[in-house]
């Protein structure tokens, strides 16, 4: 009876190391970050890229419409290569782009925005990166899309590129 | 001349218990730097780090306690945005109850049959 129940106590605790082991295993060591997704979109206050004055975030928002916001800096090289895309988007009228100027310098923002155009209703500044984290987001570029209600339904990390584009439209469709 | 006293001594404590609460307060940022992971580091808290990720979320944990969040409220604020990875220390939750309540178990466990068989020695 002892040898049978030492027997069960041990298999009980293979088996529980196994299932440890195997869901630890399974899991990726790679950190992806929580979609901050069905959140309300967070109220703040920020600099106007071209007047340079403060605005409300429920001023920027205002209308009832679908709204993306773009983090992006002049430093950053994939930000260059997806504006082609964010261009593109900027022509259906069913969205407004909101461009988020991460840590950069305003000089070569401008210089950025007056090479490659600019896709965005309106650029505010992010001087020291914390209007980002109020976003949830880590880096750049990092796009959201909101829908009518105010809430961030989609977050796509690094670079659009198509298929999200294409995504994109659909939803706004 | 003891007027002057009077008041030179006021100023000194009121200038000691103002640098104490400017040194209390910046303990609890380091504290709470040091609990958030830094998520595009590797295995750097946020403390240890300089990237620019780093420095906007210790900008960001300064204005929160300036605005008077306590040091639990901004670990929810930071759960809330990045999710339970960006603390160090997890939380209770029920995510987290093998975590925390495995090793109290186990120690009983082990506790009760060390007890057992000195009790069966005796």
């Amino acid at each position: 009876m002892k040898i049978k129940l030492k027997l069960i106590t041990t298999l009980i605790f293979l088996v529980f190391c196994f299932i440890i082991f195997y869901k630890g295993l399974n899991n990726p060591n790679i950190y992806t970050p929580k979609m901050n997704v069905g959140k309300n979109l967070p109220t703040f206050k920020a600099q106007d890229f071209i007047t340079n004055t403060n605005i409300d975030s429920e001023k920027v928002f205002a209308e009832e419409s679908y709204y993306i916001v773009n983090i992006w800096a002049s430093w950053c090289i994939p930000c260059r290569k997806e504006h082609s895309l964010l261009m593109e988007l900027n022509k259906n009228k069913s969205i407004k782009l909101i461009g988020l100027n991460y840590r950069d310098n305003l000089d070569n923002a401008k210089k950025f925005i007056n090479e490659l155009g600019n896709p965005y209703m309106q650029i505010l500044i992010d001087k020291d990166g914390t209007l980002a984290i109020e976003f949830g987001a880590y880096g750049v570029p990092e796009t959201f899309l909101i829908d009518k209600n105010k809430k961030i339904i989609k977050r796509f990390i690094g670079p659009i590129n198509k298929e999200i584009l294409e995504e994109i439209k659909l939803i706004v469709k | 001349m003891k007027t002057f006293k009077i008041f030179l001594t006021i100023l000194l404590v009121m200038g000691f218990s103002e640098l104490k609460s400017y040194e209390k307060n910046n303990e609890l940022k380091n504290k709470i730097f040091k609990n958030i992971r830094c998520l595009i580091c590797q295995g750097q808290s946020v403390y240890d780090s300089e990237s620019d990720f780093a420095s906007s979320i210790k900008l960001t944990v300064n204005k929160k306690i300036n605005d008077g969040m306590s040091e639990d409220q901004v670990y929810k604020f930071l759960r809330e945005k990045y999710g339970d990875w960006v603390i160090y220390d997890p939380a209770l939750n029920k995510n987290t109850y093998i975590l925390w309540l495995l090793p109290l178990l186990l120690f009983l466990t082990g506790g009760a049959i060390m007890i057992k068989k000195l009790n069966f020695k005796k």
